[in-house]
């Protein structure tokens, strides 16, 4: 029986559903401005940063076993890079955006050569290091603030579009757009063949290395995609927060540690759970707002318990009971005859 | 003269760190476990050796007498009940129930302590001084914190070398089922040595907050310079944590002395240079 | 009759999915010898583990000494006489050859065997007591093992592929000594491919076959043929 015979089929009725509901969603969102007031539009550009964030770091952690607690790194290279490129080169802050991605994953290039040299937990923590380096450095860049940062200039923000509203409008719609084309983008990886690769390179690395998959080279690849679009992110924040320090942008807390319990609470490896954990993440957020620290604590407990007792995640749960996936990325082999799909 | 004198403070410093690490040289060779909640617990202590030196009234350095005892009972209790349940193949759930533990420390500090900045009254013997010839001397403290530290790493040899327990922690890392094999509970082995690191963190968080101000959020960056030490000194040693505890604090005073903003990131550099060119560390006695 | 020191009824085994073992019953009388013989993936392994606590199974389904103990963890289950010389030895690496002896010796059970005992037992290991226990030959190690397991006094040794990969020479050795060993009345389960060792040594033997008993019997009055057919069965 010949290869071509058969034939790979990625959607199943849930994820059609899913596919309707995210496109109806997604159309909704893009209308905001019509019927969202500046709060709300805030709110929804950082739960878009979130969402690109997590999903950038399940891509790494959860499909390429890479385990970073240095992406942080990433959100401040971008954010210095886009606030430098307006400030000192003149560029306009949308286009900054772009290049600031390809500086971040430039300079990840080396860092990735020497991180690569450990493994596992050691690997993780020097993530951690190499993030503090790149903070250090940031606050020894006088023209930049130094430690305490610095505010983008009034003159580059008023710039940007004809007047305050727009402005607003345009970074709203920038923060959506950046948010699917990354989801997009993590979404046409993994029905790639590349995909394939991350997905045998997770359930064992001896046996995909053994198969002809170049390991190395492709963790090297979703490295440098993710600093790219990390960095990205970190660029739009920063561009909606008008003010920049190294503390607030090489933050552990915001960029890694919420990130991470998100994408965990939410189902590591799989691409439906940042979405999830983004969501509850905000819901804990706004009930819990009053808390102040405390809502931090609740936010550590609530990770801890969902680890131990779900450690697939919320979505994992909910995949796992009801086979559901809400994106058209399962493999199923089908026969060519009308004969139901093998499993 | 005064190079000396700088690199003499590094060494003392470089004991400190090496405290901070060797708890989690410990647990990581036994268990494989990163406790990313290693240097909150450190200031815990701290805060634990605030209260007791407080309501008891007596000497800081006298409050490790409680403190370690009662944080080697809290590793007991936290491994056995909470941190046994992530352990197995997979490298984040220990990760992330062990930052959320951070988180929750952290915060819980914040709100019961504030976020003041404190510093615990040694008495005169923080300003103290030895006199070594040729013009250098050295602050009695920090001979005192050093020599512990040389002494808590001494002990923790022998205990692993020439003791029972010590060998229970050997097999039970090789080959936790056959250790079962032998009538130990792996359960019981891992919150022993949780607790054993833990009481060195209690020591450890004790000369942190006579030696310099302490607060709620210092806790990560002792995580990342006892990480940094152990390794640079490489794996399954004890005396290379020494010794990369040591490098790690040189290479700070050094870096502080050309620029004082330059202090941590000397201390960074220095890590990055050793995993560039030798990622095992200096002295390492297993393989990853 | 006295009740048998061990006795294994109806076990069933599963390793997640996959059943290995099928209502497998056994008995054990105090100070016998018992052989377990079989081909690869019989389930002879999985036998001796289930014993041993490292599987746990239906409380009932062993009982030791008259207590049930299949659902006991496998550190209970040593401290209630039983040890274990896994297959393939496992040492422990960081551990010296003095040291892998003690720490079988670790739950400080009452008995005969000790340190100079199991020296007197395998002459050779005294001589290598501060080695790294992995710096051995095969044959020493595999004595190691055995002394690690008589180190915790059991009333019963459950000795896993003892000959595997070891030169005949060496195993036969190894089988000189089982009289000392068993000098005490310690009984024994022995778990061979090498039946003509297995059968030489043992009072009763049970022939296992894709995770069920096929045959058993004295020793002496089982021939060639029941064997070969039981071993190998179409």
């Amino acid at each position: 029986m010949s290869a071509a015979a058969f034939r790979i089929e990625h959607a199943t009725p849930s994820s059609r559903i899913g596919t309707a509901i995210l496109i109806a969603l997604v159309i909704i969102l893009a209308l905001a401005p019509l019927w969202g007031g500046r709060d709300d539009l805030r709110l929804l550009a950082e739960i878009y940063s979130y969402v690109a964030l997590a999903s950038l770091w399940n891509l790494l952690a959860g499909y390429a076993g890479l385990v970073s607690v240095g992406q942080q790194a990433y959100v401040g290279i971008g954010a210095y890079a886009l606030f430098a490129l307006t400030m000192f080169a003149g560029l306009h802050p949308l286009a900054a955006i772009p290049i600031a991605g390809a500086v971040a994953a430039a300079i990840s290039v080396p860092t990735a050569a020497l991180l690569f040299r450990l493994r596992g937990h050691y690997f993780a923590i020097a993530t951690w290091v190499v993030a503090e380096v790149f903070r250090l450095l940031a606050a020894q860049i006088s023209v930049l603030g130094g430690g305490s940062g610095t505010s983008l200039p009034t003159a580059i923000v008023i710039a940007m579009a004809p007047s305050r509203e727009i402005r607003e409008y345009t970074i709203y719609w920038v923060a959506l757009l950046l948010m699917m084309a990354i989801i997009g983008a993590i979404f046409i990886l993994l029905r790639s063949r590349y995909g394939l690769a991350l997905t045998a390179i997770r359930d064992n690395e001896l046996a995909a290395r053994s198969n002809g998959v170049d390991v190395a080279r492709t963790k090297l690849v979703i490295y440098v995609i993710t600093a790219c679009g990390t960095a990205m992110v970190g660029a739009l924040i920063f561009l909606q927060k008008l003010r920049i320090s190294p503390d607030t942008a090489f933050s552990v807390n915001d960029w890694t540690a919420f990130v991470i319990f998100i994408t965990v609470i939410g189902g590591v490896g799989r691409i439906e759970g940042p979405l999830i954990g983004t969501v509850v993440f905000f819901i804990l957020r706004q009930q819990l707002a009053d808390y102040g620290s405390f809502y931090l604590l609740m936010l550590g407990a609530i990770a801890i318990a969902v680890m131990l007792m779900a450690p697939k995640g919320l979505w994992g749960l909910i995949a796992d009971r009801f086979g559901w996936q809400l994106l058209p990325l399962e493999r199923r082999v089908v026969r060519p005859e009308a004969t139901p799909p093998l499993e | 003269m005064n190079w000396v004198n700088i690199i003499l403070q590094g060494v003392l410093t470089g004991g400190l760190y090496a405290m901070f690490a060797a708890g989690l040289s410990l647990i990581f060779g036994v268990m494989r476990l990163v406790n990313i909640a290693h240097g909150d617990l450190i200031v815990l202590a701290a805060y634990l050796a605030l209260v007791v030196t407080t309501t008891l009234g007596i000497n800081p350095l006298l409050s490790i007498v409680i403190v370690a005892p009662l944080m080697a009972a809290i590793g007991y209790g936290l491994q056995r009940l909470l941190l046994n349940r992530t352990l197995g193949e997979d490298l984040l759930p220990p990760l992330l129930v062990t930052f959320g533990l951070s988180v929750i420390i952290q915060n819980g500090l914040l709100e019961v302590f504030t976020a003041d900045s404190r510093k615990l009254q040694a008495g005169p013997i923080e300003v103290d001084s030895i006199q070594i010839g040729g013009g250098l001397a050295i602050g009695t403290l920090p001979l005192i914190q050093f020599l512990t530290a040389v002494a808590v790493i001494a002990a923790l040899q022998a205990t692993f070398y020439r003791t029972a327990i010590g060998r229970a922690f050997r097999a039970t890392s090789d080959d936790r089922a056959v250790a079962q094999l032998m009538g130990l509970d792996n359960r019981h082995v891992y919150a022993l040595a949780m607790a054993l690191s833990m009481a060195i963190v209690g020591i450890a968080g004790v000369l942190l907050a006579v030696r310099a101000n302490f607060d709620p959020s210092i806790g990560p960056a002792r995580l990342i310079f006892g990480f940094e030490a152990v390794i640079i000194g490489g794996l399954g040693s004890m005396w290379g944590t020494l010794a990369g505890g040591i490098i790690l604090g040189v290479a700070q005073a050094v870096g502080a002395q050309i620029n004082p903003g330059w202090q941590l990131l000397a201390g960074h550099i220095a890590f990055l240079v050793i995993v560039a060119l030798r990622p095992e560390g200096l002295f390492p006695k297993v393989q990853g | 009759m006295p009740e048998p020191l061990l006795e294994v009824r109806a076990l069933d085994a599963h390793y997640g999915d996959f059943q290995a073992l099928f209502g497998v019953s056994l008995n054990v009388a105090a100070g016998e010898v018992v052989a377990v013989i079989g081909a690869n993936g019989a389930g002879k392994t999985t036998l001796l583990q289930c014993i041993a606590g490292l599987i746990r199974v239906r409380d009932d389904a062993i009982r030791f000494d008259g207590v049930p103990i299949g659902a006991q963890p496998a550190h209970a289950v040593v401290a209630r006489g039983i040890a274990l010389v896994p297959e393939g030895r496992r040492l422990f690496p960081s551990l010296s050859v003095e040291e892998n002896l003690l720490i079988g010796g670790q739950l400080g059970r009452a008995g005969a065997w000790n340190l100079e005992r199991v020296y007197a037992l395998f002459p050779v290991l005294s001589e290598r007591r501060n080695q790294p226990s992995t710096s051995l030959s095969g044959g020493q190690q595999q004595m190691v093992a055995i002394g690690r397991a008589l180190m915790s006094n059991p009333k019963l040794l459950l000795c896993d592929e003892v000959s595997l990969g070891l030169a005949p020479i060496v195993v036969r050795d190894i089988y000189a000594r089982l009289p000392a060993i068993v000098a005490e009345g310690l009984s024994l389960v022995i778990v061979e491919q090498d039946i003509v060792q297995a059968l030489g040594a043992a009072d009763h033997v049970y022939c296992l076959q894709e995770g069920r008993v096929r045959l058993q019997g004295a020793a002496r009055a089982l021939s060639r043929e029941a064997i070969a057919a039981a071993y190998f069965s179409v």
